[in-house]
């Protein structure tokens, strides 16, 4: 083996390491290039119970996509769940952030506290938040004893407000994760720059909204990215604390698809309906990559 | 590498203790706090307290009478179906996926990581930025031909993958690769060069180096690894419900088979258990590896 890697050959030079990469070439050509394509050209086809690469049926499956009632509430649901995990995440996460980095007590015992939920399960998050919203036991029927007789949060059995109920769970189970990395990025933050401020006698909150916070740009597009990136996969917690209802009230993209594909053995549905998924991602990650690449040359 | 706890805490100035900023700063803290923990605290008590105690109805109230049952019936006796052995089943079904996962996942990310890193060839820069990529596609766009892939391979090879542990195994290394490999390599970038070449010159080849050099230096970056590994693979529900079938289920689906049933009367404190059950080996791995764990997703944030 050491001496493959001697030889002067371009083809045999560094062999082994070719070899020894062979998993990795795999994933990249097979699996994230080769599936992702594989399904795309199938969305164009009239697939069922199998695969049916030779039933061409272009834009059909789209069509009928959207207009589907179930498909039109998941992306309506993906868009106000996204929206506001999005504003809150960000928010609460650097609050929390800067909160902690006011050289407090108990730093590490807050950040613990706001974290360990970061380590469990969607489905556990789920079904946890499920009993403490169940409107007959939970916090509803508690506010009620305690006087407040007409309290009404119920948002597990209320439609209109029951994507909110998802909502405050994700929250609950993410934004510890933006905490720690927007508390990265204010440690990174040059002390003369606080003191600078001081000295110049800019208030706090000032120095925060318009001198730190835009100096943490890059902090911020990765945190946007990795929220909106976690959002487009929503899907376990739907199933744990929802199972998509009432009705299909809390419908979202991710289980359309696997539900087509793997229930009602409609395979060409759940195949459009991923590529859509796709395509939204590519919404988000081609400025990112444009912002973050571009950012890199210029640097 | 960004660390996030290294650096000490610094902020704007040094306050007094009793100041009304102080008090407002830590008012807040313990009221975010009640937030956080309210869940855990909840699921808690809920579990301790029997069936007759909860139909009272206060999710809140700390159990008048302790009892264990429902944690000994969760893990023994609550049903799936017809089976009624319990979340026993799923806990060791996720053992026997989780071991072989995490070990081949990084065995393969941290070869891989470590050719990136010192033995470069043509296009293997390419295939890290696919591969980079390949992280943010939602699994749902590749789900379903890796199903053809396992049956085809599987038939090919004449074993079953489809349905079984070894699929789920070679799932899991192929999704957990990318953020892996990232770890490795930047990992392995930072080792510095004299050591790499100073081997090269006494005749160590890819494996030696790998071996000898690399893995002995790098143990950190293997914990973090692991850690990551252990809780992404435990937490997984969307490629155990794909990939395997009802008698190799791991824990998260067994338990929400088990707690969303529609059979039955609802046992909220069996439920809760089970939640915590399935729950408690991320738990333990978070609060026993504290500022590792801060740091590997803070790594594999931060630099992806």
């Amino acid at each position: 083996m050491a001496e493959a890697t001697k030889r002067p050959n371009s083809l045999t030079r560094n062999l082994t390491a070719k070899i020894a990469s062979l998993p990795m070439i795999a994933t990249a050509l097979v699996i994230f290039i080769g599936c992702t394509l594989w399904t795309i050209y199938h969305s164009f086809t009239r697939s069922r119970l199998l695969p049916a690469p030779d039933k061409w049926v272009g834009l059909d499956q789209y069509e009928r996509l959207w207009n589907t009632r179930r498909w039109l509430v998941s992306i309506e649901n993906l868009a106000i769940y996204g929206i506001c995990s999005l504003i809150l995440s960000l928010v609460i996460g650097f609050t929390l952030a800067a909160l902690l980095d006011q050289k407090i007590r108990g730093e590490n015992v807050f950040r613990t506290i706001f974290l360990y939920p970061f380590a469990l399960s969607f489905i556990v998050t789920g079904l946890a938040w499920q009993w403490i919203l169940n409107p007959q036991f939970g916090i509803q029927e508690v506010v009620r004893r305690w006087g407040l007789e007409s309290f009404t949060f119920d948002p597990l059995n209320n439609a209109d407000i029951a994507i909110y109920g998802i909502l405050i769970a994700g929250i609950w189970q993410g934004s510890g994760f933006i905490m720690v990395i927007m508390l990265a990025g204010l440690r990174g933050i040059d002390e003369e720059i606080w003191k600078a401020a001081r000295v110049d006698g800019i208030p706090t909150w000032k120095t925060y909204v318009f001198i730190i916070i835009p100096m943490m740009r890059p902090v911020f597009v990765t945190a946007l990215v990795l929220i909106a990136s976690g959002i487009i996969k929503v899907y376990d917690l739907v199933v744990a604390q929802t199972s998509g209802g009432p009705g299909i009230a809390t419908e979202v993209p991710a289980k359309y698809v696997i539900e087509k594909m793997f229930l009602s053995q409609n395979l060409g549905q759940g195949f459009a309906a991923s590529t859509m998924m796709l395509l939204s991602v590519l919404v988000v990650l081609i400025p990112w990559a444009y912002l973050e690449f571009g950012g890199k040359r210029r640097g | 590498m960004v660390d996030a706890t290294a650096i000490e805490p610094r902020g704007p100035k040094p306050k007094r203790a009793f100041s009304s900023t102080n008090i407002m700063l830590y008012g807040t803290l313990l009221l975010v706090s009640v937030y956080y923990l309210l869940p855990l605290y909840v699921m808690i008590v809920t579990s301790l307290k029997g069936m007759p105690e909860i139909r009272l109805g206060n999710v809140f109230a700390p159990p008048l009478e302790v009892t264990f049952e429902p944690w000994v019936k969760a893990w023994a006796e609550a049903c799936t179906g017809v089976n009624c052995d319990g979340l026993s089943r799923g806990f060791w079904n996720s053992v026997a996926i989780l071991i072989p996962s995490v070990a081949v996942s990084i065995a393969v990310a941290s070869v891989s990581g470590y050719a990136l890193a010192n033995w470069r060839f043509r296009g293997s820069e390419t295939f890290f930025t696919i591969l980079i990529f390949g992280a943010f596609i939602p699994y749902q766009v590749m789900i379903y031909p890796i199903v053809i892939i396992l049956r085809e391979l599987g038939g090919f090879l004449g074993i079953q993958l489809m349905g079984s542990i070894w699929g789920l195994v070679i799932v899991h290394t192929i999704f957990g690769m990318p953020i892996l490999t990232l770890l490795f390599r930047n990992y392995f970038t930072s080792v510095p060069e004299e050591l790499f070449k100073a081997a090269r010159v006494d005749g160590a080849g890819f494996w030696g180096i790998f071996f000898k050099i690399m893995v002995p230096m790098s143990l950190p970056i293997f914990v973090v690894a692991m850690i990551l590994q252990v809780t992404g693979i435990w937490n997984d529900f969307l490629f155990g419900v794909i990939y395997t079938k009802p008698e190799t289920y791991p824990m998260t689906v067994q338990l929400n088979n088990i707690v969303n049933s529609v059979q039955g009367v609802k046992e909220y404190n069996v439920n809760m258990a089970a939640t915590l059950l399935t729950g408690l080996v991320p738990l333990t791995i978070y609060f026993v590896s504290g500022r590792l764990f801060v740091r590997g997703i803070a790594a594999g944030a931060v630099k992806g």
